[in-house]
Order: C-alpha cells, then structure tokens, then sequence
C-alpha cells in the first residue's frame, strides 16, 4: 500500500492507495501547527486501522512536510511536483492548474510548455488572508461564501498581500460598506493576485482544475476565479487531497512504520532557534512589575449617583469601538470597549441606550469622536465634535502625565507614536500600510493557533525561551511561526516571540530609534495593545525605560475625546447635539454605494443615510461630491497645476512621419515638454498615452514580472497598453542611466528602475514583439553629442533617414521647451506661495517624484492637503530656491538631490511644512528619507512622510495631514 | 597615536600614520577571494583583518542601527561591523572600517553613507571609514587604489575564480568528502604565503601558481555520477555571501548538486567597461575620454590575466573553464542593452544565458529583497532568456531578515523537481 501525506501550512491530509491504486484511506485536518503530534496521530491511525500489518510505501509533501521529512529521512516529494503527478494520472486532459493552499498559491501550466508558478514571500493573498479577512468581517468562512453571492458592487481592494487589503477593507467597513460586497470583493482580490502575479502575461485557457481547501470550500472564489478567467473551471472529486495523492504515487521506498513513528517523536526536540531571554525570571519579577503598574489609575465615579455636566467621548479605530462616560473631573463613569464587528453604528446605538437604561434622565454636555469611524458616527448621531487621533492621545496623556513628552499607542491596526516638545506634538509616526504588525496581528495568530488572544498572550509572561521572530510583516511573520515551530518552539515562547516583534516592529520600523535617549523620559503607552503585559514587558526591557501604562490603556482615545469635549465646551451654552432617546429608538442606518465621477480619481463612495436624513458620505478624497462644487483650492495647488500643463501637450496633427506614441510613465511625466518638442519638430504626430487609471493598471498588470516593483514602474505596463489599442506602431520610451544635471549632486543618475524599465517591458509584453520601440539609451545630460547620438538611434529605427541639421535644430527647440516648462512650473509655484501667504495659509510642499503627479499614483492626496485649508507646491519649485548644500549621503540622482535641496529651504522658513511622498517599495527612499529627516529635524521641523502605493489607505493619510496642521496650530 | 583629520566636508580620513597603527576590519563576502586580498592587503602594509562574525547577533545589529528598508547586504555588512566592533575584541581608536563602493546609479553605493550614519548612532565617530573603489570616490591620504593594489588584488582575484571553480567542479564527486576543500585550504594558505614574501603576484608567478593548482585539482581522485547542475546568478553579496543566503551552496550540496558560481573576473570587466560604454553612448568632453582612456588600458590587463586562466584550463578538459568576458559580453547581444550598468547590470541577464549555454540550465537568481536593478535585470530578463533558452529552469529567490529558509527551499525544490525530470528525461505523470 502507499501512503501519501501531505503538510502545509495549516492542513495535513493523507491518503492511503491499495496496490490497484484506489484510494482506501483519506483525511483532512486542520494542525494547528501541532504537526508532529497530528502526524503521530495520523499515521499511528494509519498504522493499525488500515496498513494493519502488510507492506507500506511512504511520501511526504508539503512545506511544513519539508523538515520533517528530512531529519526523519523519509522520501519527500515537493508539493506543487506532487500535485502534477497526480493531475496526469488522474485528469491527464487538463491544461492548467490552479491550486491555492493555506499560504501558498500555485499555476501549473500543464500544456504547451510545462511550466509552474509559485507565489514568492511578499504575496499572501491565499487561503490564510481569506481566513485573516473573515476575522476582519467578524464572519465565518462559510457566511462569507454565502454573502459573497449577494454582492451587487465589487470594491478594488489591494490584491498585492493581506496586510495592504486589509488596510483598504477597514476603511470601507468603517464607511459602512456591505458584507456582502466586501466578500465578493475579496474573492475578486485574491484570483485577482494569483492570476495576475502567477501568470505573468501567459494566458490561461483549456481545461481548468481547481484544486486545495479555499477553492474547494468557497464556491464564491471559485466563481471569482471563473469571472476572471472568463471560463469555467472545474473543481475534481478529492480536490483537497491532490498532493497527497501525488504523494502517494512516488511512493517507491518501503518504511517501517514503526521506526517513522520514533523519528517523527524524537523530531522538533531540537531546540534549534533563536531565541531571547525570558520576559520574566519567576512569579516575584512579575509581581512587583504588575504593582508598579497598577499604580496609574483614571478616577472613577458612579454614573448612577453622580449629579453634574456628562461627557461622551468615543474612539471609533480600526477593529474596536471604545466610549467612555465622564464627569467634570475626568471621573469615568461608565464605558465600553468592544470589537466593532465591522459597524460600528450599531454598537454606538445600544451603548447610548444602555446608558439611557441605566439613568434615564441623562443628559449630555458634550460628545466628540476620534478615530477611523470619525465621520460616519459624527453624523449618525450627530455628535459635537471630531478630534483627530493624536491630539485625542495626547489629551488624555497629559491627564496621567502632565510633562509627557513621547507617547505610543499601539492598537488593532494602528500604531501611533509621537514626541512632544514645548507642550505641542512635535513628531509623528504612524505604522505604514506594510508593517501593520498591532494588535490584530497577535490576535489573528492566536486564533490561528486556536487560543483567546487574552489566553494566548499571558502564555508568553513565562516562557523559557521566547523566539526571536525579527521586525517583519505579518506575512513574513506566518512563515518565520513555522519555521520556529518546526525548530521546535513551543506556544509559549511563540506567544513572547510574537510580543516582542510587535514591540520591534515599533521601535525599529515605525520611530526608527536606537536608543532609548531619543524617545524621551516620560513615556506613556496606551492602546489595546498595550494591556497586554508580555508586550508591555518587551518595550520596557527593549528600551531600558520604566513607562508608565494607564489601567485605562485601550480606552485612551475616548477618554482624550471626552476630555476634549470637555475642554471644547467650557466656555459654550447649552448641551450636547446628540441625537435623542426617541430619535435612537427610532434610529435608521441605510448604505447605499456608487462611484463619484466628478474627476479622475473616480472615487467608490458610500452614502449612509440616517433617519433624519442626514447622509454621510465616505471614500472620497475631494469635497466636490458632498458640495457639487469644482474642488476649492485648485488655484493653490501645484499639482493641480502641472499635470493640466502636461495636458496641453496634445499632438500635433498631420505629421509627415507619421505616428509617435510616449508612455506617460516614471520619467516621462517630466520630460514630456522635451520629447513632445523634439518629435513635433522631426514631423511626427506625437500621441500620449492617457492619464493612469485602475482599468489601465488592470490591462497591463499581467505582463509584470516582478510583484515587488514600485507602483509607478507597474503602470508602465499599462500604458503601452494603451498606446497600441489606439493603433500606434512606433513607441519611444529611452532607457536613460543618466537624467539632466542639475549641478545639484556628485552625479545625476536615474534610479534603476527609472532608468532601465523600457527593458522590461520590452521584454515581458508579447504585444510589443513586431512594433517598433524605441528605447535605446540616451543621454540627455550632454546637450552637445545628443543630436548626434540621437540622429544615429533615429536612423537604425526609421527607413527614411535624418539629417543631423534636422535633428539640432529639433534638439535645440527640445531644450528649450524643457527649460521653458521647468521655469513655467517655477512661475507658478511663486505665484501660488505668494498668495498662499497673503491669505495666510500654510503651505505644504509635497515632496516626491515628477511622476508622482499621476492622480492614480498620488490618490488625490494634494486635493486632501489644499480642502484642508493649506497650498501645495512640488519639490523642484522650491529645490530651485537653494544652493546645493552639504548632505549625509551620496547625492547622485538628480530627483532625489530636489528633496535635500527642498527640505534645506523649507527649514528656512515658518510657514512651509514639507511632506514626502514614497512609492512603496522605493528602495532609494530608504536613503533619501532618513536624510530629509534629519534635515528638517535639526531646524525642528516636523516631517511627515506618506507612503503611497497601488491602492493607499486615505484614511492614515489624513491622521498624518491632520495632526501636521494640529501640531502647526499649537 | 595618529591625529584625526577631517576633510572639507568633515569627513573623517584614513591618514598615513593611521596605516602604520590602525586594524582595518573588512567583511566577508566571498569566502576564498577575500581571503586571498587579506593576504594581499597584508603585503602592502596593511592591517588587515577579515570578519567572519555571523548568526542572528549581526542580524540585530544591523535591524537596530540600518533603515529597515535598506538592503540586506547594507543590513549584514554593517551589522557585521558594529557586532564586531562592540564585541569588545577591537581597540576602537585604533580600528578603521574598509567597505567596497560601486559608484554605480544603485542604492548600494550609498552603503558607506549608511555605514557612517549607523556608526554615528552608535557614537562610534572617531572611526575612519575608508571606500574601496575604482571611480575616485572619496579619497584618503593613507589608502589609494594605485596600480600596486590593483595588481595585488587582482591577483587574488584570478586566484580566487580559479580555486573556486574547481572546487565547485571537484568537490561533489571526490572519492573522499573532504579532499578538494583541504587542497582549497591548502592553496589559500600557500598564496598567502608567498604574498607575503612579495610573490605570486606576477605574470609569470600567476602563470605557474595556476599550472600547479590545475595539476592538483585534477589529481584528485574522483567518481563521476549524474548529478543536477544548478548555477546561481545575483546580486553580488547575496550571491557570494553564505551568510546572506542561508548557507544557499551546502544546501545544494545536500541535495546533490553541481554548483557553478561565476566568478568576479566578469564583473570586474563588466565594471571597467562603464566609462568606454559612455563614451559610446552618451559622448562627453576630453576628460571623460581620458578617464575611459585609463579604463580601456586596466580592461586590457584583467583580460590578460583572464587569459591566463582560460590557458591553464586548456590542458585540462574534464573542468569547465570560466566563461570568458567576450563570449559572455556577445551572449547578451539583443537581450538587453549594454547600456544598463547599475548593480550587476546587464551581466547578470548575461551570466544566465551563460550558464544554459554551458549545462547549468537550473539556475538561481538570488537577490535582496527589493533589490532595484534586479526588478529589470533578474526578475524582469527571465522570460527573455527562457525565450533565448528553452531548457532554462531559473527560479527567483529573494533574501531578507525576514524571509525564511522554510519559504526558499521549497521554492527551490520545486526548480530541482523539474530539473531531476529534466536531467533523467522521465515524464512522472506517466
């Protein structure tokens, strides 16, 4: 007989085959990442109920199959090898595979070219995202399914890697967004992700299968998968257990079962990982940290006998809702803190009943919200004031710490620090889209390890040897787990190990400080979090500071919200605004979703309707839907300005040489001006690609080879798209090692990827094979030798030859326009700096790339800047200004010197605050940012920086423009 | 004891009496070439000292005082630098720190930026920083790059390649585990030796150090087996460096593999290459002609030196010599453009085609997590040259602190999956 066995990630299946290779045996369960004792269990079941005695063949697959096998030497197979195995002997008709697993995603082109895909280590949007997503909803995978089929609208979510799709499922949760549509949404993201990422521009037609437990259990991804497709693919009996099966057919070496059984046991006791020491040496240590603690206390009084002026405060954040009751000396009278459930009105309603149960006669003062579900409770129950995070944080603080001067909240999703100087919030760091590792991050891997969180993080308080896990992200993080547990790490020391990384994670990726000196003496933390002793223990020893930790840690935000309720409303007549008992009882919620259409950005809105008729609208980024105004501030904005100025680039008709197509990509966005000129004046029609949309991004997204590119390069893909749907033959798109200098830096380099991308697409679109593209390297730094370069490119791609005098003179007026444009956008910039501070508005320098003009790139965020009340203008208007100065770092690409030059002149002057754009995945930004940094920090100047990608949570965007300008205000 | 002196920009510089006094700690990356420079280094009056400090300390260390966005080998290096440094093994007024420096439009040549920045955190200032480099980037009165340096350290690296190839070739078929590396150790030691009395740096030494290394490699006694031959292209450090890549070439030999790794001669050639291509590109002025002028010269010495190896190979032909620069140089032709120079530029694409060309079909491509030119040259060439080749079984890997070995072999094993198939001509779904 032949045993097959197959572990991943989260499942280990098995199969047992008679000799006639029917299948006589099989099992499917979830492991808990206990896989020596499941798989004890499992082949000891196998041993006596169904080998009984006679000769048995053994293979192992899978990734957590991997180690075991090995140390145990018993013959492995890979999976996705075993996985074709099995197809060709079962289903040999079939095309192409498609399998998802618990962390893992796989193509297996079958025919024409075998070939087979796998997802890399950034790319989790797999059976365990699902799983994270349904947690999200507060939902079962099988309720999930269910709505999904409901769905009416499909929302773009991130379908790069769990952390990002989570980070764009929250808001649209918190803006009131249907289960079911978010569900079907998801299932489009993930087949989205696989198909994009795994097929990379090769088609997927035939016969079909899929395979593995997410594809097997939803029929709502399997539909996904099939609407992406365009066909209909099948999902085969014993769809779950195909590795095991192929497994079991490389079954060629007899094993003793017996002998197994002893190696798999004696297996994992190693030891053999890094490791920390303890949180805690006994009981005492414990004891006396937990007496210390219990010392910072909130006052408390009893809302049923108190008399005097209530205050509501509630911190609506990203998974929890949180209210606090307060009297006039900050007394908390009553409160709450629970899981939003992904609707957080609701939850508010019954928290305002209850608390009009227990004293009907209560009236409110005041009222005010913070956090994500700022506006949607604001207008739901139309409460006085909204204060934005940081400063409801800090409010509250003081009230424990009056000289604090840093404080670090670690929520659900969220994790906001910030230093405090002269009584002000000073500096801010808020977690990017890609390092959410908070709170939600240690519940999901308790569930996933199948404890409480509560249980699962006191396990870590004790454990002998906490696993050292690194600072990564939640994905990194999955397989770090595994890879621990297979070196033979207990729950226990996972549990500290997971602490520990949230705790790094903080201090080394979010503040990025070494030393305890740089956070400051008086520390609070605060959030969810934060309750957590094992966490707090962590960032006590890491930084080598006594903190002090409110017993009110996770309600912080809404007592600083009820404090500034409190504060806001001193000097004001009359009570609180809030909605009455009737109008509760009474209380309608209604969502309805469309997309704007007013501009560009084409923002997905969701329109919540209460019963007075009051509407909130969420998911915009502009004030236009709300006011049906063209957006205010256009006349302030800079880069409203330029990219209606490269618009005006239009072709010019009837050239004599025909059509030119120019991508409007990276580079090009700023040296448009010259290759428009210099074409125009060779005879050429010069046709642009249009502005970047999400369709456009879609079309060109699977000819992308590599996932972990920046944003702007990926979209490149999609405009020649476009460029060859309009029929255009002849496209230019240089390669360019060098851009123009600027005297600016030691050289003037292009970052890799701006410099080569032409290469890429050229090598990875199939539609380019047989056009004629251009993207030879060219050198635009050396105005001198270009006409002659130039003419001799031009001649090896055109049969009808250039003179040289043709291509100096067109060279020359090229020149010109790029100085032309360059000194026009300076212009203006002027123009708008100057009137910014006639009308005395702050002015934000937006700081990034030229291509981070591209509204699909930069998500509206300089509408975002100017409707809250500040001017925009770019970093080469104000680079323009400065000298070069010294700078820390090798100063070599001309982009990047603007920002060192930008940040140089805004420390210069009050009422210029820069904030810098990054595409994810910029690795050159790791560079330049810790320098504009220091830069502006030793003028004390605040920076702020906005990491920006496919799809980029607006919602973060705003926390960080908000708090800029409350920090200002101070 | 030797003053610090600053430059224009406050830079602190390895002065001539710091030579006399200081260790200078350089990091390891490849493990026999880097042995052979600390030999060569020694020679010229340097103190050298080669740091061989790994494991998750220097992980840490790097986490703690490195952007964590930066690359991994920027992470390693200096990571290996400040957990040496704080071990307490070092006087830290009389150490200096040595690092090489590209210059090239890669983030990675800003490495010794970030090393600065992260010594600084750790207050560790009075520590020179001396940039091995060929551009003339940051000079300093008591380190040049003259022509007696390069010659010395080129020597290592005709040494190098040669050593390392043939242990690669040698080393999984020996009759007996062990031989070909204790000949390895034995020559490292034996160059070493002679560099130290002023020898084997010469043509004619290099000539017959080669001859006698070809003898003894070849005498070792050998039982060939089919085995699957896997080549490994990259970034550089993550590519050399075991300690970057989870110890990448024992696992291969684990699972039974022939390893080819090419050599630096290549991308010293690749990179001499920059200023003439330019030139030919871009144009420029009569100093940059000069300054490609001085290039071309050096380009025709490492030639020579790397005809010297294909010559010593010639009388051997049961080992495959290394590629030469003009085979590798016209593989690409048509692939990519040699106008993309950044990190390992168009020569990475090249080594690909190279090693299908020659019976490593099975290739890894490993890189730094992000790392920006491979977005172009690795990743974004691969469907290119599986056009070029079709029997290109190449497999993507990217390396971080938080990447995990679990995650990479198993990729890994899926590419030597299809590979064992290919090797044994066998079709398992039959």
């Amino acid at each position: 007989m032949k045993i097959g066995l197959d572990v991943g990630s989260t499942t280990i299946k098995s199969v047992v085959l008679d000799d006639n290779n029917q299948i006589v045996f099989k099992s499917y369960e979830r492991h808990y990442s206990q896989i020596t004792e499941k798989m004890t269990a499992l082949l000891t079941k196998i041993r006596d109920e169904v080998i009984c005695g006679k000769e048995a063949k053994l293979t192992v697959s899978g990734s957590a199959g991997m180690g075991v096998s090995e140390t145990c030497s018993l013959p492995f197979v890979q999976e996705v090898y075993a996985t074709r195995i099995a197809t060709g002997r079962i289903l040999p008709q079939t095309d192409c595979i498609i399998e998802l697993g618990g962390e893992d995603a796989k193509i297996l082109f079958l025919t024409g070219g075998t070939e087979v895909r796998m997802n890399g280590s950034c790319a989790g949007g797999t059976g365990a995202f699902i799983d994270q997503m349904a947690t999200l909803l507060g939902i079962s995978l099988d309720e999930m399914d269910e709505l999904s089929e409901k769905y009416e609208k499909i929302y773009t979510i991130a379908s790069r890697c769990g952390v990002f799709a989570k980070s764009d499922i929250q808001p649209l949760l918190n803006q009131g967004a249907r289960k079911s549509d978010l569900s079907a949404s998801i299932f489009a993201a993930v087949a989205n992700q696989t198909i994009a990422g795994l097929a990379q521009g090769r088609p997927i037609t035939g016969n079909i299968l899929y395979l593995g437990g997410p594809l097997t259990f939803l029929k709502g991804l399997r539909r996904a998968f099939d609407t992406a497709l365009k066909t209909t693919g099948t999902c085969p009996e014993n769809s779950l257990y195909y590795v095991a099966l192929g497994a079991a057919f490389s079954s060629e070496i007899e094993i003793d079962l017996d002998t197994a059984l002893k190696n798999i046991a004696s297996y994992g006791k190693s030891g053999n990982f890094r490791s920390i020491e303890p949180l805690f040496k006994d009981q005492a240590e414990y004891d006396a940290f937990l007496e210390r603690h219990s010392q910072c206390k909130a006052p408390r009084g009893d809302l049923k006998t108190y008399r005097g002026p209530i205050y509501l405060g509630i911190d609506s954040g990203s998974t929890t809702i949180k209210a606090v009751t307060m009297g006039n000396d900050g007394q908390i009278l009553d409160s709450i803190y629970k899981s939003n459930a992904g609707n957080p009105v609701p939850i508010v309603r019954n928290y305002l009943l209850h608390l009009y149960e227990v004293r009907p006669d209560i009236k409110f003062a005041a009222a005010a919200v913070t956090g994500y579900g700022e506006e949607l409770l604001k207008n739901a129950f139309n409460l006085d004031y909204g204060v934005v995070e940081t400063i409801a944080h800090f409010t509250a603080a003081k009230r424990f710490m009056p000289k604090v001067d840093f404080v670090i909240d670690i929520g659900g999703q969220d994790m906001k620090c910030f230093k405090i100087r002269n009584g002000a919030i000073d500096n801010i760091f808020l977690n990017e889209a890609c390092s959410s590792g908070c709170g939600s991050f240690l519940q999901t891997f308790a569930n996933t390890l199948g404890y409480q969180i509560e249980d699962f993080a006191k396990m870590g308080l004790f454990a002998k040897h906490p696993v050292d896990l690194g600072s990564r992200c939640t994905v990194f993080m999955n397989s770090q787990v595994k890879q621990a547990q297979k070196d033979g790490a207990t729950t226990e020391d996972i549990s500290a190990g997971l602490s520990c990384s949230v705790v790094k994670n903080a201090i080394y990726k979010v503040i990025r400080v070494s030393s305890a000196e740089e956070l400051g003496h008086n520390v609070v933390v605060q959030g969810g979090t934060f309750l957590n002793d094992a966490v707090l223990r962590v960032f006590e020893k890491e930084m080598g500071v006594n903190v002090v930790r409110p017993d009110i840690s996770g309600l912080m935000g809404a007592y600083g919200a009820a404090v500034y309720a409190m504060q806001k409303s001193l000097h004001r007549d009359g009570d609180s605004s809030l909605v009455s008992l009737e109008e509760l009882q009474d209380f309608k919620h209604e969502v309805k979703v469309t997309n704007c259409g007013l501009c560009n950005n084409n923002c997905r809105l969701t329109i919540n309707i209460f019963a007075n008729g009051r509407r909130f609208i969420g998911g915009n980024r502009c004030e236009r839907p709300v006011t049906k105004r063209s957006s205010i501030g256009a006349d302030i904005d800079l880069y409203a300005y330029k990219l209606k100025k490269l618009q005006s680039y239009v072709p010019m008709p009837a050239g004599k040489r025909g059509k030119i197509g120019i991508p409007m990509c990276l580079n090009l966005y700023e040296l448009l001006p010259f290759w428009h000129t210099f074409f125009s004046m060779l005879g050429f029609e010069v046709v642009t690609s249009p502005l970047s949309s999400r369709e456009l991004y879609i079309d060109g997204q699977s000819t992308i080879p590599s996932d972990t590119v920046c944003f702007p390069a990926k979209l490149s893909h999609g405009h020649i798209m476009r460029l060859l749907e309009q029929g255009i033959d002849t496209i230019f798109y240089p390669c360019m090692s060098y851009n123009i200098d600027e005297h600016r830096s030691d050289n003037h380099y292009n970052c890799p990827v701006v410099a080569y991308y032409p290469e890429v697409l050229a090598a990875n679109m199939p539609q380019l094979k047989g056009k004629n593209f251009i993207h030879d390297y060219i050198g635009l730094h050396l105005p001198g030798e270009f006409p002659k370069k130039m003419r001799k490119i031009l001649n090896s791609h055109f049969d009808k030859p250039f003179d040289l005098k043709e291509v100096k003179f067109a060279a020359q007026a090229a020149y010109k326009a790029y100085d032309d444009y360059m000194e026009d956008v300076r212009k203006k910039g002027d123009e708008i700096i100057d009137k910014a501070r006639l009308e005395h508005k702050q002015i934000i320098v937006l700081a990034g790339r030229p291509y981070h003009l591209d509204p699909e790139i930069n998500h509206g965020i300089h509408k975002l800047i100017t409707s809250l009340g500040a001017a925009v203008v770019s970093e080469d208007v104000i680079a323009a200004r400065m000298k070069r100065e010294p700078v820390h770092v090798l100063n070599q690409w001309t982009y990047h010197a603007r920002l060192y030059s930008a940040a140089e002149y805004v420390s210069t002057q009050s009422d210029m605050n820069l904030v810098q754009l990054v595409s994810f995945g910029c690795g050159l930004d790791a560079v330049t940012t810790d320098e504009v940094r220091s830069i502006l920090e030793a003028h004390d100047k605040i920076y702020t920086q906005i990491k920006i990608d496919e799809i980029t949570n607006l919602g973060a965007v705003k926390i960080r423009l908000r708090s800029l300008f409350a920090a200002l205000e101070q | 004891m030797a003053e610090l002196v600053y430059d224009k920009n406050g830079r602190l510089l390895f002065t001539k009496e710091m030579k006399e006094e200081y260790t200078i700690l350089i990091p390891m990356m490849l493990p026999v070439h880097f042995k052979l420079f600390e030999g060569v280094l020694r020679n010229a009056g340097y103190k050298i000292q080669l740091l061989t400090n790994s494991g998750p300390a220097v992980v840490q260390e790097g986490l703690k005082y490195v952007h964590n966005d930066a690359c991994y080998p920027a992470l390693l290096v200096i990571g290996q630098f400040l957990d040496a440094l704080h071990s307490g093994k070092y006087d830290l007024d009389h150490t200096a720190l040595m690092m090489t420096q590209t210059g090239g439009g890669c983030r990675a040549s800003n490495y010794i930026p970030l090393l600065r920045k992260a010594m600084h955190k750790a207050n560790m200032d009075q520590i020179p920083i001396i940039s091995m480099n060929l551009v003339g980037l940051e000079k300093n009165p008591g380190f040049t790059m003259d022509i007696g340096i390069i010659r010395r350290m080129m020597a290592g690296v005709v040494y190098g390649d040669t050593l390392m190839c043939l242990n690669n070739q040698v080393k999984p078929y020996e009759t007996r585990k062990g031989t070909s590396t204790e000949l390895l150790d034995k020559w490292i030691q034996k160059l070493c030796q002679q560099f130290a009395h002023g020898h084997g740096i010469s043509m004619a030494d290099v000539k017959k150090n080669l001859r006698l290394i070809m003898h003894d490699f070849s005498a070792i006694p050998e039982k060939k087996v089919p085995k699957i031959h896997v080549g490994i292209v990259g970034e550089i450090y993550v590519k050399y460096a075991a300690f970057a890549n989870n110890n990448l070439e024992d696992f291969l030999a684990e699972q039974d593999c022939e390893v080819n790794l090419p050599g630096l001669m290549n991308f010293l050639l690749f990179m001499l290459e920059h200023r003439p291509d330019d030139m030919e590109l871009y144009g420029g002025g009569p100093a940059a002609a000069a300054a490609a002028g001085v290039s071309k010269i050096l380009f025709q010495y490492v030639t020579k030196m790397q005809n010297a190896i294909t010559e010593a190979f010639r009388s051997y032909p049961q080992f495959l010599a290394p590629t030469e620069f003009s085979h590798v140089h016209e593989l690409v032709d048509g692939v990519i453009g040699y106008g993309a120079k950044m990190g390992e530029g168009w020569l990475l694409t090249a080594e690909m085609l190279e090693l299908a060309e020659c019976g490593f079909e099975n290739i890894i491509c490993a890189q730094p997590f992000g790392c920006l030119p491979n977005h172009v040259v690795g990743k974004g060439m691969i469907r290119k040259v599986k056009e070029v080749n079709s029997k290109a079984n190449i497999v993507p890997i990217d390396y971080d602190p938080g990447a995990t070995k679990v995650n990479q072999e198993n990729r890994i094993k899926l590419m030597l999956a299809v590979a064992k198939e290919n090797m044994n001509g066998t079709n398992p779904t039959k």
